[in-house]
C-alpha cells in the first residue's frame, strides 16, 4: 500500500485529526510568542540605549558577543562614552600623556599576533590571535574600571574568562602565579625609547585570581575589536584591581611557582603592591584612594564619589582574600 | 617701550589670559576627558612658570642691559602667588570637596602636598609686603632679606612637582623646570661669589 509509506498526514482514526480551531489557535499562540520575544529583545535594546551603550560607536571590525552570565559581570551603571574610553589612556609604551596612546598607537601592528602560554603547564602552546578569538564564546561584560590615579570609567568589554585559556594548557601542581608579559617593540612603540619604566611591562596575578571567572581575557570593547590604544589585540581586565594590573597587548602568559616581579613593583615597591586590590581604606602614599571621579559623569565642581572595596566586586572576590591582612598585602 | 604707560596694564592682561582661558573652558566644558585634573595641573604649571619668569627678570635685566624690566617683577611675582592660590583652591575644592577636616588630615599625610602648601604659606608674606608702603615700613634691608625667601620657595615648588610626578615615574617636565630654576639660582650664587672675590681682593 503505497500511501502508508508517508504517514505524515494519514489519520486512520478521525478523532486524531486536529480540529481546525485548535490548530488555528496554536498558530496564533506561536505568533504571539514570537512577537513577545521580539518585543523583549527590542525592550532590551531600548534599555541599553537608555544606559548610553550605543551598539558600535567606533569604526573598527565588529566583534559579536552574548551578554555574560558570570555573576557581577554586567553592571547597570551608565557606560563611559566611547571617545573618553579611547582617548584617555595610560599606555606608557606610546607616551606618558593620557592623549599619547590615541595619537601614537596607530603604528601598532596587531596581525600577525601570537601569545605564548608557558611555564608550569603540561601543554605549553603558542596561540595565534585567530585561535584566541575562537577559543571560547565571546561575552560582553560591563565592568567598572578604577585607575590608581583616582578616576574611574564603566566599559563594555568583550572577551571570555582567562580560565578558559589556562585550563587548556593544564597547569601543573607547581603553578601558583601567572605572569603577563606585554609587547615592547621599539619600532612600533615610540614610548619604549624613554626609560620611564623597565620594559617590557610585566604584571602578575595569583593563580586563583587568574582563574576567577571575572578575570577577563579581553579582545574587544563597545561591540568591536580592541582599539590599539586600549591594548589590542588582546589584553587582560581584572575589574577589582587598579587598572595598571590589567596588562595590554599581551605576548606571553607564564605560569610560575614564585610571585612574579611586576614592572610598577620594581619601579616603586612602596607605592604599588603585588595585589593592588581597589581599597578605599588603603591610601596610595601620595593621595587618598577613598574617593574617585567618574569620567564624563561627575561634573568638575561635583564632589567625588566614594570608592568601593574591591571596586564593588566584594561579593564575588572577597573569598580570595579571606584571612589575609589587606594592609600588609596591598 | 618698556616704560610706556600701557606696558604694565598690557602685561597684567596677558598674565591673566591663562586664568581666563581655563575659567572659560571649565564652563564651556572643553577641558577634555578629566577637567578637574586638567584645572589642577594647569594652575600648578602656571604657578611654576610665573615663578621662573619672576626669577629670570633680574638676571635677564643685567645681561641684556634693560634696567626698566625691574618694574615688572612685582607683578609677575604677584601672579605666581595668584596662580598658586588658584591651584590650592582647585585642590581644596575639586580634589577634597571643600572638607576642612579632610584637607587638614591630607596635607601632613602626603609629603608632596605638605611641601606645596608650605611653599604657598611662605609665599604669602612676600605677597603681603609687596606694596611700596610695606617696603618703607620694613626698611630696604629687612624687606630684601624677607624676599630672599623666594629662593627656597622655588625649590619647594620644584620638589612638590617632582614628588607628584615620582608616583608615575614621569620626570621629563620636572627636569625642565628644575634646570631652569637651577640656572636662575646658580646665576645668583655666581654673582655673589664674584662680588665677594672683588671685595676680598686687596685694592
Amino acid at each position: 500500500m503505497q500511501f502508508l509509506r508517508d504517514r505524515g498526514y494519514a489519520h486512520e482514526i478521525g478523532s486524531e485529526v486536529t480540529p481546525r480551531d485548535v490548530y488555528r489557535s496554536r498558530r496564533e499562540c506561536l505568533r504571539r510568542i514570537a512577537a513577545a520575544t521580539a518585543g523583549t529583545a527590542l525592550a532590551a535594546c531600548a534599555a541599553r540605549d537608555a544606559l548610553g551603550q550605543a551598539a558600535r560607536p567606533g569604526k573598527l571590525a565588529a566583534l559579536a558577543a552574548a551578554r555574560s552570565a558570570v555573576p557581577g559581570a554586567l553592571t547597570m551603571e551608565r557606560a563611559t562614552a566611547y571617545t573618553d574610553v579611547t582617548t584617555y589612556n595610560n599606555f606608557y609604551e606610546f607616551g606618558t600623556d593620557k592623549s599619547d596612546p590615541a595619537q601614537h598607537a596607530g603604528s601598532l601592528k596587531v596581525r600577525p599576533w601570537r601569545v605564548s602560554v608557558e611555564g608550569e603547564v603540561r601543554r605549553a602552546r603558542t596561540f595565534d590571535i585567530e585561535d584566541l578569538l575562537k577559543l571560547a564564546p565571546m561575552e560582553e561584560r560591563i565592568y567598572r574600571m578604577r585607575c590608581v590615579e583616582g578616576w574611574s570609567m564603566v566599559i563594555p568589554w568583550i572577551g571570555y574568562s582567562l580560565s578558559e585559556l589556562i585550563k587548556r594548557v593544564e597547569p601543573t601542581g607547581n603553578a601558583k602565579f601567572v605572569e603577563f608579559v606585554t609587547l615592547a617593540d621599539r619600532t612600533q612603540m615610540p614610548g619604549i625609547r624613554s626609560s620611564v619604566l623597565d620594559w617590557p611591562y610585566v604584571e602578575g596575578l595569583r593563580l586563583d585570581e587568574a582563574m576567577h571567572p571575572l578575570t577577563l581575557l579581553c579582545m574587544g570593547l563597545y561591540g568591536e575589536v580592541l582599539p590599539n590604544q586600549n591594548g589590542a589585540p588582546v589584553r587582560l581586565v581584572v575589574p577589582w584591581k587598579y587598572g595598571f594590573k590589567s596588562g595590554k597587548s599581551l605576548v606571553k602568559i607564564r605560569l610560575t611557582e614564585t610571585q612574579p616581579q611586576t614592572t610598577w613593583g620594581k619601579a616603586n615597591s612602596d607605592e604599588y603592591g603585588f595585589y593592588s586590590n581597589v581599597n578605599p581604606q588603603i591610601d596610595h602614599p601620595r593621595w587618598s584612594q577613598a574617593t574617585e571621579r567618574r569620567i564624563g559623569e561627575d561634573g568638575v565642581f561635583q564632589k567625588k564619589r566614594p570608592t568601593l572595596l574591591f571596586n564593588g566586586y566584594q561579593t564575588q572576590v572577597s573569598q580570595l582574600y579571606a584571612g589575609m591582612d589587606l594592609r600588609k598585602f596591598f | 617701550m618698556l616704560l610706556h604707560p600701557a606696558a604694565k596694564p598690557l602685561l597684567f592682561a596677558v598674565a591673566l589670559l591663562p586664568f581666563a582661558w581655563l575659567l572659560y573652558a571649565a564652563f564651556a566644558e572643553t577641558l577634555g576627558t578629566n577637567p578637574a585634573e586638567k584645572l589642577l595641573r594647569a594652575t600648578g604649571d602656571w604657578t611654576l612658570r610665573f615663578m621662573c619668569i619672576t626669577l629670570a627678570i633680574t638676571p635677564f635685566r643685567q645681561w641684556a642691559g634693560l634696567p626698566a624690566l625691574a618694574r615688572f617683577r612685582r607683578m609677575t611675582g604677584l601672579f605666581a602667588f595668584f596662580y598658586a592660590c588658584v591651584h590650592f583652591l582647585c585642590y581644596a575644592w575639586l580634589d577634597m570637596g571643600f572638607e576642612p577636616i579632610a584637607i587638614a588630615r591630607d596635607i601632613p599625610k602626603r609629603p608632596f602636598i605638605l611641601v606645596g602648601t608650605l611653599a604657598l604659606v611662605l609665599l604669602t608674606p612676600l605677597a603681603a609686603t609687596s606694596f611700596n608702603r610695606a617696603i618703607k615700613a620694613l626698611g630696604a634691608t629687612r624687606w630684601q632679606l624677607l624676599h630672599r625667601l623666594v629662593y627656597p620657595i622655588a625649590l619647594l615648588g620644584v620638589l612638590h612637582f617632582f614628588w607628584m610626578r615620582a608616583a608615575k615615574n614621569n620626570f621629563a617636565e620636572v627636569f625642565a623646570y628644575a634646570a631652569i630654576v637651577a640656572v636662575l639660582l646658580g646665576w645668583r650664587l655666581r654673582a655673589r661669589w664674584a662680588k665677594q672675590a672683588q671685595r676680598s681682593t686687596p685694592g
